[in-house]
């Protein structure tokens, strides 16, 4: 099976024999609340979903990746992973301490204090985001973080709760479930939409080169106008039950606060699919992009950068519905003029839907539309 | 804020290595009109690809593994 990022997957769980004894001596230390958000990032840390991490990234950490888009030992890394807190709370804390994060009042993780630091947000966001501007929400985002970073291991006490934790797999999950499935090759397709028929179409292409499709979305704080999660797990389970064979596709959640950083996430995206054993990852047209800050293919053409990811990106341009062809098809294989292409616009399906309207078959399956249209308000508010 | 001076040093992440000077001849020459703009960038693509083919992963206990299953059964992801 494909490594994982690193060589090593990960775990960082408490023995629950540990997590008692760690609940009664860590009675005095300092509690850290943290918001859903970091309690992801908490989980997908001590889980190896973001192997070879062990905790959140000190300052030389964050400047290699920052800078030259790696970890300090040269590992491929593009997205800072970051514990930030007020000046008052950082305040309390020594280098060296021990501390508690906690979420929704319950311990979560066991924190090893080896930085505090501060770093300035405006180059933090630039060198993320590749902007400065705040109507770039992962921008806007970083601006209203604490003023100080805290780095260091961490350990899981407790995992976090949460309400669709029947979809959630852990990479170590995920790995064996592969092997079980006999999947020597597996591609894995990232989302955070309910499927229409250009994403099946993509993932069922892409199911004629591999063993098995990895249906992962990103559940989670989204921004206003996104799909809910709960819709876009049902919409899933309507179109794997009427339209995939079971033994080709696996669905299972991801908890994670999208960064919207575009070429940056694609790259971190794909390695965290690598971590959960897929050996391939679909990247199609402005992957993890939102307005028009990158280009429609800038997330493919990074890839270029990362020859030694360890992971193969299939890249997917533009796809329609065209008429005369009567399927889904492509600009490489269509030869029929724009008047019978029908194209996949998020925008225009989120218009119908929003409107009670059914998206026309060609589409989206009616089985997904009902869902969608069924549910009293299918969208972030 | 760091001071610059400190600032820099911690971004210095690269070092020197010596290659013949033939070679980097060579290789200036075939990464003409690509996308490496430099003999430097080409060395470290084609040493990380090397280096990328390491040691084996760590393989799960059957312990393990079967407790895993167990969960993945409950799941419904297993029969």
């Amino acid at each position: 099976m494909l490594r994982p990022h690193g060589g090593k997957l990960v775990n960082r769980k408490l023995s629950n024999s540990k997590c008692q004894e760690t609940s009664e001596w860590s009675k005095d230390f300092d509690r850290i609340d943290v918001s859903a958000a970091v309690a992801s990032d908490v989980e997908n840390i001590c889980k190896g979903v973001f192997s070879p991490l062990e905790g959140f990234m000190v300052r030389g950490e964050l400047e290699s990746v920052l800078h030259l888009m790696r970890l300090s030992n040269d590992l491929a890394w593009t997205i800072p992973i970051l514990l930030d807190v007020s000046e008052d709370q950082a305040k309390k804390l020594d280098e060296g301490d021990e501390l508690i994060l906690a979420f929704n009042g319950e311990p979560l993780a066991l924190m090893q204090l080896e930085e505090k630091y501060r770093f300035d947000h405006e180059e933090l966001a630039h060198c993320t985001f590749g902007t400065s501007d705040s109507s770039h929400p992962g921008v806007a985002a970083t601006k209203q973080m604490g003023l100080v970073f805290l780095g260091g291991k961490i350990d899981l006490i407790n995992e976090p709760k949460g309400r669709y934790d029947h979809y959630k797999l852990a990479p170590i999950e995920t790995r064996v479930l592969f092997e079980e499935k006999k999947w020597n090759t597996v591609v894995g397709f990232q989302t955070r939409n309910p499927p229409h028929l250009g994403h099946e179409y993509v993932q069922k292409t892409a199911l004629a080169f591999v063993d098995g499709v990895f249906i992962n979305p990103v559940i989670g704080k989204k921004k206003i106008g996104d799909f809910k999660d709960e819709v876009i797990l049902k919409a899933y389970d309507a179109l794997m039950t009427n339209y995939y064979l079971k033994e080709s596709v696996v669905l299972s959640i991801l908890p994670f606060e999208m960064r919207y950083a575009g070429p940056k996430e694609a790259i971190f995206h794909a390695i965290v699919r690598k971590n959960f054993g897929c050996t391939h990852f679909i990247v199609g047209r402005d992957h993890a992009g939102v307005g028009n800050f990158y280009g429609p293919f800038d997330a493919q053409a990074i890839f270029d950068e990362f020859s030694d990811l360890g992971i193969s990106p299939l890249f997917f341009k533009s796809f329609f519905y065209c008429r005369r062809c009567s399927s889904v098809t492509s600009e490489k294989a269509c030869p029929h003029p724009e008047n019978c292409r029908i194209s996949f616009s998020g925008t225009k399906i989120r218009e119908m839907l929003s409107n009670g309207q059914i998206p026309p078959q060609e589409l989206m399956r009616p089985e997904v539309a009902e869902v969608i249209t069924q549910h009293p308000n299918p969208f972030v508010g | 804020m760091l001071p610059k001076k400190k600032k820099d040093e911690d971004r210095k992440k690269f070092t020197t290595v010596s290659i013949p000077t033939p070679l980097f001849k060579k290789v200036e020459a075939r990464i003409k009109d690509t996308g490496f703009t430099s003999v430097s960038s080409y060395v470290a693509y084609v040493l990380r690809e090397i280096v990328a083919e390491v040691e084996d992963e760590e393989p799960f206990s059957e312990e393990d593994k079967e407790r895993v299953k167990e969960r993945l059964r409950a799941l419904g992801y297993i029969d």
